[in-house]
This record gives C-alpha cells, structure tokens and sequence, in this order.
C-alpha cells in the first residue's frame, strides 16, 4: 500500500504544482514562465499519448512527432485558408472543426502506418516507424504552399466556444484541463478489459496468443488511440505557438519525446507528466548557460539510460518494486 | 523523353545509392553482428566528413586527407564503442535507441564546438573538379565518376571480407553464435570492436566523399540515418547483399522521382497541380516503396537467415 | 466414440530435417491421450502445429469436425483449443489472478472494452480465483508471477489452460523442472479432469504417463510407430525396440 500511496502522493504534488505555479507566474509578471509551462504542459499530453504504446504496450514507437505535427498542421491550415482564401471545404478559424480534424487525420495516419509498421516487430519497428514518422516531415517540408521549409505562420488562433485562446491563461488552463483529461482516459484504458491484453501483449505475446487474442488489433487500437491524443496535442501546440515548421515533426522530436517517457518512468500515469517537466527545465536551465547545453545534456541521457532503471517514478517509489 | 539526361539522372542515382550503402553496410554489419541499434551512426557520418574537411584544408590535398581521416574515424567508433555501445548490448532495443540518441546530441553539438555552426565546404584538386563528357551531350562530373568506383570497389571489398576472410567467416558465425565463438577462444569483444570501428570508417568515408558535393555540415547525420534505415528495412536487417540492391533502388527511386516526377504528373494533370504535388510525392517515394515492400515481405527482400 | 481432434498425414520439414512424418493422429473426446518419445521425436513441433504457432508443410488439421489447418493460433484458441508451454510462459510483470483472468477474459469475446476496471468485474475475478484454487494457487493470487517458483509457475500453465475453457488442452510437459513430490500432486490433479476434459499430453516422466493416459502415441523421428492403450504399448514390440532400446 505505502508504494500506492507515494504514487499517489507524487501524482497529486505535480499536478498541483502544474495547477498552481503557472497563473502565480503570470500574476507576478512572469509571463516567461507562463509560457514555459503552457509549453511543458502540451508536451506532457503528448508524452502522455505515446507511454500508452511505448509504456505499456511495450511498442517502441519513433515516429510520434509526426502526429503532433499532423495535429498543428490541421489547426494552422484551415486557419491560413480562412485568412488567405482557397480551400474553402477546409477554410475557417472554428476550433471544434480544426480539432476534430486534427485528432481525424492524425488517427487516420497512425492507422494506415500502424497497420504496417504492426506487421513487424522488435527493431523493425522502431525503424518503420521513424521512416513514417520522417515521411510526414519531408511532406511538409516540401509543400510550398504551406511554407515548405519555412514554416507557416498562424494568423487568427482557433476559436473555440466560451475560451479566448489569445488569452495566456485561457490557453494554459485549457492545455492544463486537457492534460488531467488525458490522465484520466489513460488511467481508464490501462486498467480496462482491453488495456490488460494490451500489457498482456507487451509482457508475453506468444501467451496472449495462444490464449485466443488477435494482438495485431489490439495493438493497432491502442496505436490510433495515442496517435489521435498527440494529434490533439499538436492542435494546442500549434495555437501555443502560432507558427508551425516541419521542424515540429523531425525525428529527434519524437526521440526528445520518448525520452521525457522514460526518464519519467514508463507504465506510469504520472511519470511522463514528470518526464516532460524535468525534461523542459533541464533544458530550460542548461540553455540559460550556454548555446552547448546539448552536450550535458546528452550525456545525461545516456547516464539514465546505463544507470537509472524505471526512470524519476521507479527512483522514487525506490528499489525491489 | 531525353535519354541523355536520363543517363545522366541514372548515373547520380546510382551514386546517391553507393553513398547510402556504405552508410548502410556499417549499420548493418553492427546490427546483424551486435545485435545493437546505433541511431548516432548518421553522427559519425557526420564526424568523419569534418574530419575530412579540416584535413583537406591542413594537408592542401583531398585524398590524402581521406586517407587520415579514414582511421581516425574509426578510432572515433573504437572508442564510442568501448564507452558507450559496450555497455548497451546487453540491454534492450529501447535503451540502445535512447542511448545512441543521447550520443547523438553529444557528437553533434561536440562537432558545434570544433567546427562552428557553419557548414565547410570542402575544395577537390583541379583533376577531380573538372567534368567528362562520356558520350555525345552526356557530361558527367569527373568526382561523381570516382564515387561511383569507390563505392563499387568497397562493395567489392566487402563482399570479399564477409564471405570468404576468417574476420568474414567469424563475423557471420557471431550474427549466428555468439556463444559458439566465444567458446572457440575468440575475443568476442575485441571482434565487436572490431566492427564496430569498420562500421565507421564506412560511415566516415560516405560523409568524407559527399562533403565537395554538398559540405561538411551538422545536420547532414540526422538526414542520412532514415534513409539509411530505410535501405536496410527494405533490404532485410543485416543482409549486407540486401542493403546493396536496396540501397541503389533507393538511390534510384529518389533521384529519377526528384527529376522526372513533376514531367510525368503532367500527363495527368494541370502543370499548377503537377509542380505541387511533384516535389510532395518524390520526398515520400522511398517511404512509400518501404510500406510496399513490408506489406509483402515484412522482413525485408533479403532476411538473413539466421535470427 | 467421437474424434474431437483429427490429423491426416502431417508433414513439417526445417531445411532438410523432417521433424513431422505423416502424422496421422486421432484424438477422442473426452480422453487423455498421451504422446511420448525419444528427445528430438517433434513433440513439441507436433503441439505447435495443433496449436497454430507453426503451420505444417502438408496435411489436414481436423478439430470438432472442422479444418482448422490454415487457421491462425488466436482463432483456434476461440474454437476452444488451449495450449500449455514446456518453458514456462506467462506474463511476469502481472499478478497471478491477472494471468488468468485474462484466459477468462478471453473467452468473453472480444475485449475491446476500454472503461470499466477490468479487475473489478466479478465474474473474470470468481472464474479466475476459481481456476486458481482448483491448481491449490489461490493464496498466491495477488502475488506478483515473477516472485513464484518454478513448481508454482508450472501450476499457473494449467490454471491458466482450466480458466480459458478449452474443450482441448495440450500439455507440453508440464512436469517439467518438478520434484517427485510436486509431480505426485499434479498427477493426481490431472486424473481429476479426466473425463471432463480431453487432454493431449506430452510427457517424459513415462510412470506419470502410464498412471494417467487412456491412450498413448508413441513418436519417433516425426513418425507415430504405435498407438494403444498403456497395457499395448508395454507389450509392443516396435516400442520396445524403437523407443526402450530393447532388442
């Protein structure tokens, strides 16, 4: 029970302090910090999505950047087409409409690309879903019309019924209550009848196999699932930022993606949440001091990995677990 | 259609290609050996072509300077063998691939710290720089002819070592056995090592003869690794038979898609939408071949077979 | 008498190995048919093919009247075919009651059902601690499976195979790795399915094989020399011969 407990508890103090610290920055005339947070808070939606396959479905998957940018993609374009004419089937600011065409479009992909990349496994994996992943980026990256390698900048954010997006703090509760949204349907699917064959299937599949379930399925749910969360997640991203570059779907975003999930503790509710933030800081704070921060910080990465096993969660909930 | 310049788009295809297997050989060989994941093998791509550049600049000569650079970028892998990659094989895919990431980011931004974050470009010898005219309207650059026979003779050379060397033959009983060698009293870890540093000087000698084409540059390790995984998921992890064929398909696919594609959208559409979408489809071509081949054959053309 | 299981000239080959020789095999509702041989015979090779983890070169597999050849491993399961493992494979990272209920689970139909905590459904927990008990596991069930025995892990195969329903067990050694004395136990704890269950056994330990089969098979090099009760297989010349070493 006292490992519960402490889970319990740590999830609690992130999620208060998440609730917390950001409008007293604001308050406080801090608006640089508001930002970091809104930034860290969409991330963890993100990390949040992808531990529901990498965590526990045990899929290694590389290419969940390409959702994230599918998702803000869906936000900025029907937006430039309202400002800019043109593609008038598409072409309006309603924020309902861009969300439901973000988490549309980024569940489609991931199921055309899962039902591929599923066929495989192991290394296969990881690499067929980098090379999608990369796909989507070089898509974009040459559409002109978007701004190819440029980028395309969002001119009038989503609007959304009863919620200013233009506003920081509106933008961030927003992201905050999305994020504790997020938390809650994975809690609910992992502890569900189908999140069990899911984990069933990342500690034994040949069991779960044999036991009369059709893996591949359950697998390729689960896989459209986190993919549409990130496309949501993208959809926020893109308002966040106002400007979106294939730049937000290049393979070492999903790399810096997957780590915030490992360094926060896989198979956890809370732990890609606390991956993101101390991901974001760490790299907040070390590019305070210098334009190399990347050099600590890699090495870090590669000391986690060698040294810390279950990652911040399974550090805190101590050994023997 | 122009044949001349399809020769010619034929010709940088293969090149391309070439460029992609030595890239691919290296990964390959240290995947279907080792067993190990190695995502910062674009990065010493990288590394080997500054090294490359800040030689040519130092001894005034390109070949030579490829010469040195090529065993101290091996050196380079020895030691990102000895200590890093060691202390991975052991673990999981997960851990290689976050591990090697984390490799990524120290060798990039160590080659920042060196190198500045300009590219360098890197000036070949009159010899190489001029051009060939190889048949009538067909004029070829000297330099991409010589990557051509570099490439074909380390493909060569590779075949040779793998198939019928005693390093081949132990390399190919390791992929298969590694207890089976260990227990014939061979250093294992000084063979992975071995590989390993083979690995990069492949990787290094790519990013070495590229440079005077495009230049020496940070971000051109990021670049490469897809597609070079791209070439040995297609190929079949750790066949090096199969990372040739697929790396000159790829090759291939990407440079006549890049050249002709937009021609060829304009048979079926209007020019505006053709130079729209061209550019949009030849950047997804190999991905697309890629999905083709898996749903066919999900472990690639070639799959070794042993695994 | 009624086959529930048939197999007709059977064929696997690896390379040049044959591993299953024309196989022709019937298995009886209701009875527990054992198969034993030599290392090496393709007992196991033979398991995987009923089971569907590996797909014969040639032959028809027959199961409840039904071709089943072509069939992937997770529809056979459906069609109430379940399969123990000679290396004991489980999921190590849950507990106990979770491994099995999720061989209940599996025979609800599908589970794409993503709300309610799977452990809180009664009737998957009461199955599966029902299963458990019947194995003598139920004190173990919030256990975490990587901290039991191999004995108890043994005991979990078949708890796991009873909860999943199967009209059809095949049991790849499950005594495998046990004393004497937890041998003893599961013996007399696979004589009370008889009848209830049909049971293809695969089986070293010849005085368990003997105690327990109505039936035996006896396999050599991928080929059936001999099938009969354990009182004709004794007395079989071939089997003594082939098998014993017996001139």
């Amino acid at each position: 029970m006292g490992k519960l407990t402490r889970t319990g508890f740590i999830t609690v103090l992130v999620m208060v302090a998440l609730a917390v610290l950001p409008p007293m920055f604001l308050w406080s005339g801090q608006a640089f910090y508001m930002d970091l947070a809104t930034r860290l808070v969409i991330l963890a939606i993100a990390a949040v999505s992808l531990n529901l396959i990498l965590g526990f479905g045990g899929l290694v998957s590389f290419g969940h950047a390409a959702f994230i940018g599918l998702g803000a993609y869906a936000a900025g374009i029907p937006s430039y087409h309202a400002t800019w004419g043109g593609f008038e089937a598409i072409a309006t600011y309603n924020g309902l409409f861009q969300i439901a065409l973000a988490v549309g479009i980024s569940a489609l992909y991931a199921l055309v690309t899962g039902a591929i990349a599923l066929r495989t496994k192991g290394v296969y994996f990881i690499m067929i879903t980098m090379a999608f992943g990369q796909m989507a980026y070089y898509f974009f990256l040459s559409l002109d019309i978007y701004g190819g390698d440029d980028g395309l900048t969002i001119d009038v954010r989503s609007e959304l019924p009863g919620i200013n997006l233009d506003n920081p703090l509106s933008l961030y509760l927003l992201a905050y209550v999305s994020l504790v949204v997020a938390m809650v349907i994975k809690f609910l699917i992992v502890n569900s009848r189908f999140g069990m064959v899911l984990q069933g299937a990342k500690g034994n599949p040949e069991r779960m196999v044999t036991l009369g379930y059709n893996i591949y399925l359950y697998r390729l749910v689960a896989y459209v699932i986190s993919g549409a969360m990130a496309g949501y997640a993208g959809f926020l991203l893109g308002n966040f930022t106002t400007f979106i570059s294939p730049d937000m779907l290049d393979w070492t975003r999903s790399g810096e993606l997957m780590f915030m999930v490992i360094l926060g503790g896989a198979a956890t509710i809370v732990g890609p949440v606390l991956g993101a933030s101390v991901f974001i800081l760490l790299e907040e704070i070390l590019s305070s001091y210098t334009i190399f921060w990347q050099l600590p910080f890699g090495l870090m990465l590669i000391g986690v990995v060698l040294f810390i096993r279950g990652g911040l969660m399974g550090f805190f909930k101590g050994k023997g677990d | 259609m122009d044949y001349t310049l399809l020769f010619v788009q034929v010709l940088n295809g293969v090149q391309l290609g070439l460029l992609l297997f030595l890239v691919a050989s290296g990964l390959t060989l240290v995947f279907g050996i080792l067993d190990f994941v190695n995502l910062a093998h674009g990065s010493i791509y990288m590394v080997g072509a500054f090294i490359g550049a800040s030689l040519t600049f130092y001894l005034g000569n390109f070949l030579l300077a490829v010469l040195i650079a090529l065993p101290i970028t091996g050196l380079v892998g020895y030691a990102i063998e000895r200590l890093v990659a060691r202390n991975l094989y052991d673990k999981d895919h997960l851990d290689h691939v976050l591990g090697t990431f984390g490799l990524i980011l120290v060798l990039n931004t160590s080659a920042h710290l060196i190198w500045g974050p300009e590219g360098i470009a890197v000036p070949l010898p009159a010899w190489l720089d001029g051009q060939v005219e190889l048949f009538e309207g067909a004029v070829i650059p000297t330099y991409r002819l010589l990557i051509i026979a570099t490439g074909l003779g380390v493909a060569a050379g590779l075949f040779w070592l793998v198939n019928y060397t005693r390093l081949g033959m132990l390399i190919r009983a390791g992929a298969s056995n590694r207890t089976m060698v260990s227990a014939l009293g061979i250093d294992i870890q000084s063979l992975f090592a071995l590989v390993f540093a083979l690995g990069a000087m492949l990787a290094g000698l790519a990013g070495m003869l590229i440079s005077p084409i495009t230049e020496a540059s940070i971000g051109m390790g990021g670049q490469i690794i897809i597609t070079t995984f791209v070439v040995i998921i297609v190929g079949g992890i750790g066949s090096m038979k199969g990372a040739f064929i697929a790396a000159i398909l790829i090759g291939l696919i990407d440079t006549l898609g890049r050249a002709f594609l937009g021609d060829l959208f304009e048979l079926v559409m209007n020019a505006d939408a053709a130079q729209t979408a061209a550019p949009a489809v030849s950047a997804m071509m190999i991905y697309i071949l890629m999905a083709a081949v898996l749903a066919v054959r999900p472990q690639g053309l070639f799959p070794p077979k042993v695994r | 008498m009624s086959a529930i299981l048939n197999t007709s000239a059977l064929c696997k080959s690896f390379g040049g190995v044959t591993a299953t020789d024309n196989v022709s095999l019937e298995v009886e509702a209701g009875e527990l048919h054992a198969i034993i041989g030599p290392n090496g015979a393709g007992k196991t090779t033979l398991i995987s093919q009923l089971s569907g983890a590996l797909r014969p070169d040639s032959g028809v597999i027959e199961f409840k009247g039904q071709d089943i050849t072509t069939q992937p491993a997770h529809k056979r399961a459906r069609l109430g075919i379940t399969r123990s493992f000679q290396i004991t494979s489980l999921v190590m990272g849950m507990s106990v009651l979770d491994n099995v209920a999720l061989a209940v689970q599996a025979r609800d139909g599908h589970s794409f059902r993503f709300i309610k905590p799977a452990r809180k459904i009664r009737h998957l927990r009461d199955a599966a601690m029902q299963s458990l008990a019947h194995v003598g596991l139920d004190a173990r069930a919030d256990t975490a499976t990587s901290a039991l025995s191999h004995g108890e892990h043994r005991q979990m195969e078949i708890a796991i195979a009873l909860a999943s329903g199967a009209d059809l067990m095949l049991l790849d050694e499950p005594m495998a790795g046990l004393g004497p004395e937890e041998s003893n136990t599961l013996v007399s704890f696979l004589k009370t399915l008889k009848g209830q269950r049909t049971i293809l056994l695969i089986e070293h330990d010849m005085d368990a094989v003997f105690a327990l089969a109505d039936r035996i098979s006896v396999l050599v090099y991928g080929r059936i020399i001999a099938t009969g009760t354990p009182g004709e297989i004794r007395n079989n010349a071939d089997v003594r011969h082939a098998y014993l070493g017996e001139e």
